[in-house]
Parts: structure tokens; C-alpha cells; sequence
């Protein structure tokens, strides 16, 4: 469903990566790792089509756009969480019903802060709001950057729960993170080394 | 979606009555210190009138334009709006109409008392307002486009002020022409025709450089 | 030619090409300047009108058109970028501007030296000059955005989509400025809106300005050569290219 091929990046003067190729199946999931400013956040923008300064080939072949979780949430301060989640669900052309979002946001712990102003959540709050995504949308791949981070324990286990059951059903997923994925599923390594700046 | 985007953008601004507001009573202030500044005899004011109107009409939506997508650029909507199968040209669209309907249309509604003020005729008043109500959707559209190049930017203030007014100039010259022809009672239809020819061609162009303006900004973010 | 103009694309056989053809365009540059400016300056007959002050349109003419056209390319540079990514484009671009700034702000200057023998002031709102202070400040646009911008790639797009707004909008600006100067037209004498000028002092000014095209190209490309050293650096043929410029230093120092 998706093919990289000879990708070459570099930003900042510096190279990112080079002769960079994978490929992803369904059901599959890719961990990208490497140290800080090695490029993961610019290859997953990349991957979405955020970041276009590159060269190479990136192919998707997808019948419904990838769900993308940035280092920023895209919560709006000024729209109650069900606002927010409505929206979202909007931009990915899915009209979820009220009791739709109700069960997403039992799922991730906020059914209590249902027409709360996002503004008054805190950062790991927010990134849950963006995370019920996960529960509302069908989509074929996700693409998460950091999707641990900021997250208690409890909503770790949880969205590790849910992204079991989501490779299961074919789904696929793209992830940077630090942290050891645990979802009883081989999680393929990219490893990228870092800048070579010169 | 374009009646969505526009009803979030309105919602938004609701929600935060101040970004409303500012520009409005910057704009009354800055007429306001004309006469103060100058002289507040009805001739001279009659004579700046125009002026006074149109320049603080730019500076305001200036003002207006600064945070247009700051706040979405800031807290990621806006790369989820442009990554989304949705058509971002349409949603960004919508957030200029939603724009203009919380900065330029207040400032239209707004323009007679201060025209009323700086001792404008009643000829003049309609003139001004008809050339407001046709060029501030004008600088709406044209300033999105700057918002869009210096959203991510620190110096994003005053940048956008060089890279917007000089485009600004036309309507300056058409909308004051406009209220000048007709406190001397001159036909201005002509001006109208104008300024409608520069709105329906920004409304067909500048949507397409604002929405490639903000792609830039967030493939820097 | 659309090969060719593809080669010239890339940077490498525009480094070759542009390597060629610089020292021709700077003789030539200093060649039509130079006695440009000595027949004009000083065989050209006196304007019948102005006598000798009339004699700094051998530069301000010059100036202003070339502030006009190197704008035009600029946008075109601009245009290119957009529609094919050709990455030379984009430092063109971005290397015409300052080039074009400047030669603005020249016809801005001479314009106003001019003026105060003609109209007894530094600064009169002529459509000319006005229209040229527009000018200068769309140049500034760009190089300030230019220059806010970190990001090498994201600049490049971007001050690329600023001129060519600025390029669809210059005709409307140009036109409403010509207006509202009708308008408000205080003085009836316009700076190049003049009887047939004589041939004699019509072919130096012909001189000056094929010079002062020559001129802009010149600074142009080497404005551009430098940039594209600076971007290409981790290119193979750029590293070869200051190894073989080093060795012959080194050479010459040994003799």
C-alpha cells in the first residue's frame, strides 16, 4: 500500500537521509527510530504530504486518506471536545453520530470533559482528543509521531489495545517513538542515523 | 464545507470577542486622531475624509490579517485541514469569508458614523460605503495571501505590512476617488465597475496563492 | 531549445555555460557603459529645454528600465519555479532581487536629482516616479520575506509566490497610479513624455541601456554562480571544481 523509494532529504543544510526505501503491507506496523533531529518527524510529514523539499518517490496506493497525529494535536482551545472531535472527524469526511463520539470518548478517558473548552485540558488531554480519532475514522493506515508521549500508563495500555486490535483488522500503522512497542505484532525497525551535516 | 468552515470561523471568533473587537476600535481610533492631529474644522475634515477612512480601512484589516491562521497554525488544525481528503483551496475559502465577515464587514457597518463625523456628505456616506463594502473583501482576500507567507514567522508584523499595502494601492486610489467624485457630485460608476472587476479577479486568483502560501508555511513548520 | 533550456536548468551545465559567457557580458557591459556614458555625458548635444541637467537621463532612464524589466524576470524566474520546480529558477530569483532593488532605487534617486532643477523640488508625485517608489518597495517585499524565511527550500517557494502576485498585480498598480496622477496632476511637465528626442541623443541613451542590460546579466550570473556553489556544495562536481581551482593556486604559488 505504500512504496518509498530513493528518498533524499536534507534540510537545514543538513542531509537527512539518503537512498532511503521501504515499503508497507497491510497489517503491517513500521517503528521509525534514530536519535533527535535525525529527520522521523520530517519523513512522517513527508509521508503525509506535508513536507514536499524532497527527492525520491513516495507511492501510496490507498482508497481513504491516512489519519496523521503531529507533535500538535490540532485541538482548537476554543471548541468543547466534542467540537474538536466533530471536526476532525469532518476533515476526514466521516459524520460520526453523537453516540459514536460518546464511545470514543469513553475509550480514551474523556467522556467527563465531553463539552469542556479544549483550553482547559492539559497537553496529554488534548493529544487523547486527537487520539479518539483512532476509534471514529476508518482508515487504512495511521501515521502517529510520538503517540506515547504525554500519555499516562493507563491510556498507554489502552492505545496499545487498540492498535492490536486495529493490525489485526488489516490496519497498518507508521509510528516514531522511543519507546518499545508492545503489540504482540513484528514491528519492523527504521532506523535513521542522523545528520550528516557538513 | 465551505458553510462549515465558515460557521467554525465564526464560532471561533465568538468564542474570543477580542479578536473581533480590536480591530474595529483600532480603526475608530486611528479616524478619530485625524481630527484631533489636523484641524477639526468641516473643510479640512471634508478634504481628508477619504483618506483618513480608506488608509485606516487597510491598517485595521492589516491588524485582522496578522492572526488570521496563527492560532490554527499553532495548535495543528491547520495541518490537518491541509492534509485532510477535503479540499483545503475550499476550506481555506471558507476561513477568508469568515474573516472578512468578522473584520471587514463590521468596519463597513461601522464607516457611516465615522463618515458622519469627519462631516462627509450624504453622497459621500453612500459612496464611501458602497466603495468599502466592494474593496474590504478585496483586502481580505489579498492580505490572506500575506498571512498565509509570514504565519510561522517571528517578525510576521511588520513583514506582512511590506509585502500587502503596496498591493493595496489600486483600491486605495479607486475607494477614495470613489467618496471624492461624489462630494463634488461627479458620476463614480465607473470606480465601482473598477474596484467589482479587482474583487471578482481576487476572488478567483487570490485563494489559489493563499492556499499555496499556507502549503509553504507548514512544509516549514 | 526546450533540451537546451532543460541543460540550462540544471545547475551544474549552467555553472559551464555561465562560465563562458560571463567575461563576454562583462566586456560588453563595461564596452556600451563606457562610451555610453562619455558620449552622453559629454558629446551629446544639450537638451534644447533642460540644457545639461537633462543629461542624468543617461542613467535615469537606463535605471528605470531596467528596475522595470528586471522585475518582469524576476517574476518569470518566479513563474518557472512554480509551474516546473526547476530549482535554478528560484535562486535567480532570489539573486535578481537585490540586483533589481537596487537599480530601483538608482532611477528613484536620479528621478528625484532630476527633479530639483526641473521642478524646483526633491519629490513630485508623478506617475513615473511614483509608480518606480512601488516598485522599489515589491523588491523590498521580497528580500525582507527573503530574508525572514530560515528555511533555504521554503523561501525559495515562497518569494517565488510573492512576485508573482506582485507580477498580476503590477499592471493594476501601474494603471490606478497612471489615474489617480491624471487626477491630481499639478504639474504639466512629465519627465519622459518629451518631444522627439534627436538622434544624437537618442543612440547614447540606446547604448546606455543595451549597457546597463548587459550589466544587470553580468552581476546576475555571478550572483548566481555563487549561490549555486554555496547550495551544491556536497555535489561531486563542485567538490572536483574547488580542488582543481585550489591545485592551480597552489601551482602558482610554487612558480
Amino acid at each position: 500500500m505504500l512504496d518509498v523509494k530513493n528518498l533524499y532529504c536534507e534540510r537545514n543544510q543538513g542531509l537527512l537521509f539518503e537512498a532511503l526505501s521501504f515499503s508497507l503491507k497491510p497489517g503491517k506496523v513500521i517503528q521509525i527510530k534514530g536519535p533527535n533531529g535525525a529527520g522521523k518527524t520530517t519523513l512522517l510529514r513527508i509521508l503525509c504530504g506535508l513536507f514536499g523539499e524532497f527527492e525520491g518517490e513516495v507511492l501510496w496506493d490507498l482508497e481513504k486518506h491516512p489519519i496523521y497525529l503531529g507533535h500538535k494535536a490540532g485541538v482548537k482551545d476554543l471548541l468543547t471536545v466534542t467540537e474538536n472531535l466533530n471536526w476532525l472527524c469532518e476533515l476526514q469526511q466521516n459524520y460520526p453520530s453523537s453516540d459514536q463520539i460518546k464511545k470514543a470518548l469513553i475509550e480514551v478517558g474523556l467522556l467527563a470533559y465531553k463539552d469542556v473548552m479544549a483550553g482547559q485540558l492539559s497537553e496529554g488531554q488534548k493529544k487523547r482528543v486527537s487520539l479518539a480519532r483512532l476509534y471514529l475514522i476508518n482508515s487504512p493506515v495511521w501515521l502517529l509521531d510520538e503517540p506515547f508521549s504525554a500519555i499516562d500508563v493507563e491510556g498507554l495500555t489502552k492505545l496499545e489495545e487498540r492498535m492490536r486490535g486495529y493490525v489485526e483488522g488489516g490496519g497498518s500503522i507508521i509510528l516514531t517513538s522511543h519507546q518499545m512497542v508492545n503489540i504482540d505484532q513484528d514491528v519492523t525497525e527504521l532506523l535513521l542515523k542522523g545528520a550528516n551535516s557538513c | 464545507m465551505l458553510i462549515k468552515s465558515i460557521q467554525r470561523e465564526l464560532l471561533l471568533s465568538m468564542r474570543r470577542p477580542a479578536d473581533l473587537l480590536n480591530p474595529l476600535v483600532f480603526f475608530v481610533l486611528v479616524v478619530s486622531l485625524f481630527p484631533l492631529g489636523i484641524s477639526p474644522s468641516d473643510e479640512v475634515l471634508k478634504e481628508i475624509a477619504p483618506g483618513v477612512i480608506w488608509v485606516a480601512a487597510l491598517l485595521s484589516t492589516l491588524l485582522s490579517m496578522e492572526v488570521m491562521f496563527r492560532n490554527d497554525f499553532e495548535d495543528g488544525s491547520l495541518e490537518q485541514m491541509s492534509i485532510s481528503p477535503q479540499p483545503f483551496l475550499v476550506l481555506v475559502g471558507g476561513k477568508i469569508v469568515g474573516q472578512w465577515l468578522v473584520s471587514g464587514l463590521p468596519l463597513v457597518l461601522m464607516s457611516p458614523v465615522l463618515a458622519v463625523m469627519l462631516a462627509l456628505s450624504e453622497e459621500g456616506i453612500k459612496a464611501m460605503f458602497i466603495s468599502l463594502l466592494l474593496g474590504t473583501p478585496i483586502l481580505s482576500l489579498l492580505g490572506s495571501i500575506g498571512a498565509g507567507l509570514t504565519i510561522g514567522l517571528k517578525k510576521g508584523g511588520a513583514l506582512i505590512a511590506i509585502l500587502i499595502l503596496p498591493l493595496y494601492i489600486p483600491v486605495l486610489i479607486l475607494g477614495t476617488h470613489m467618496i471624492i467624485a461624489a462630494e463634488q457630485g461627479v458620476s463614480y460608476s465607473g470606480d465601482v465597475l473598477w474596484l467589482a472587476a479587482i474583487l471578482a479577479l481576487s476572488i478567483s486568483l487570490a485563494p489559489f496563492a493563499t492556499t499555496e502560501s499556507v502549503r509553504i508555511a507548514l512544509s516549514d513548520g | 531549445m526546450w533540451n537546451w533550456l532543460h541543460k540550462l536548468g540544471s545547475p551544474k551545465s549552467f555553472f559551464a555555460i555561465s562560465e563562458r559567457l560571463l567575461p563576454w557580458f562583462g566586456t560588453l557591459a563595461l564596452l556600451f557603459l563606457s562610451v555610453g556614458i562619455v558620449w552622453g555625458l559629454l558629446f551629446a548635444p544639450p537638451d534644447y529645454q533642460q540644457g545639461d541637467t537633462a543629461r542624468i537621463m543617461f542613467v535615469h532612464v537606463p535605471a528605470s528600465i531596467l528596475a522595470q524589466s528586471s522585475y518582469m524576470m524576476m517574476a518569470s524566474a518566479g513563474v518557472v519555479f512554480l509551474v516546473w520546480r526547476i530549482k535554478l529558477a528560484e535562486i535567480a530569483l532570489q539573486c535578481a532581487a537585490p540586483i533589481g532593488a537596487s537599480l530601483t532605487f538608482l532611477a528613484l534617486v536620479t528621478g528625484s536629482i532630476w527633479g530639483k532643477p526641473m521642478w524646483g523640488t526633491w519629490w513630485v508625485w508623478d506617475a513615473r516616479l511614483t509608480s518606480t517608489l512601488v516598485l522599489f518597495f515589491l523588491f523590498m517585499g521580497i528580500i525582507a520575506l527573503r530574508s525572514a524565511m530560515e528555511n533555504r527550500a521554503s523561501a525559495g517557494r515562497a518569494t517565488s509566490l510573492l512576485a508573482v502576485v506582485g507580477l498580476v498585480n503590477l499592471p493594476i498598480i501601474k494603471f490606478s497610479v497612471d489615474w489617480w496622477n491624471t487626477l491630481h496632476q499639478s504639474s504639466s511637465f512629465s519627465l519622459t513624455q518629451k518631444p522627439a528626442m534627436p538622434i544624437e541623443m537618442w543612440f547614447p541613451l540606446l547604448l546606455m541601456v543595451i549597457g546597463f542590460y548587459f550589466f544587470f546579466f553580468s552581476v546576475w550570473m555571478m550572483r548566481i554562480r555563487t549561490e549555486v556553489l554555496i547550495r551544491e556544495r556536497r555535489a561531486d562536481w563542485v567538490k572536483r571544481l574547488v580542488l582543481t581551482m585550489k591545485n592551480k593556486r597552489d601551482m602558482k604559488h610554487a612558480v
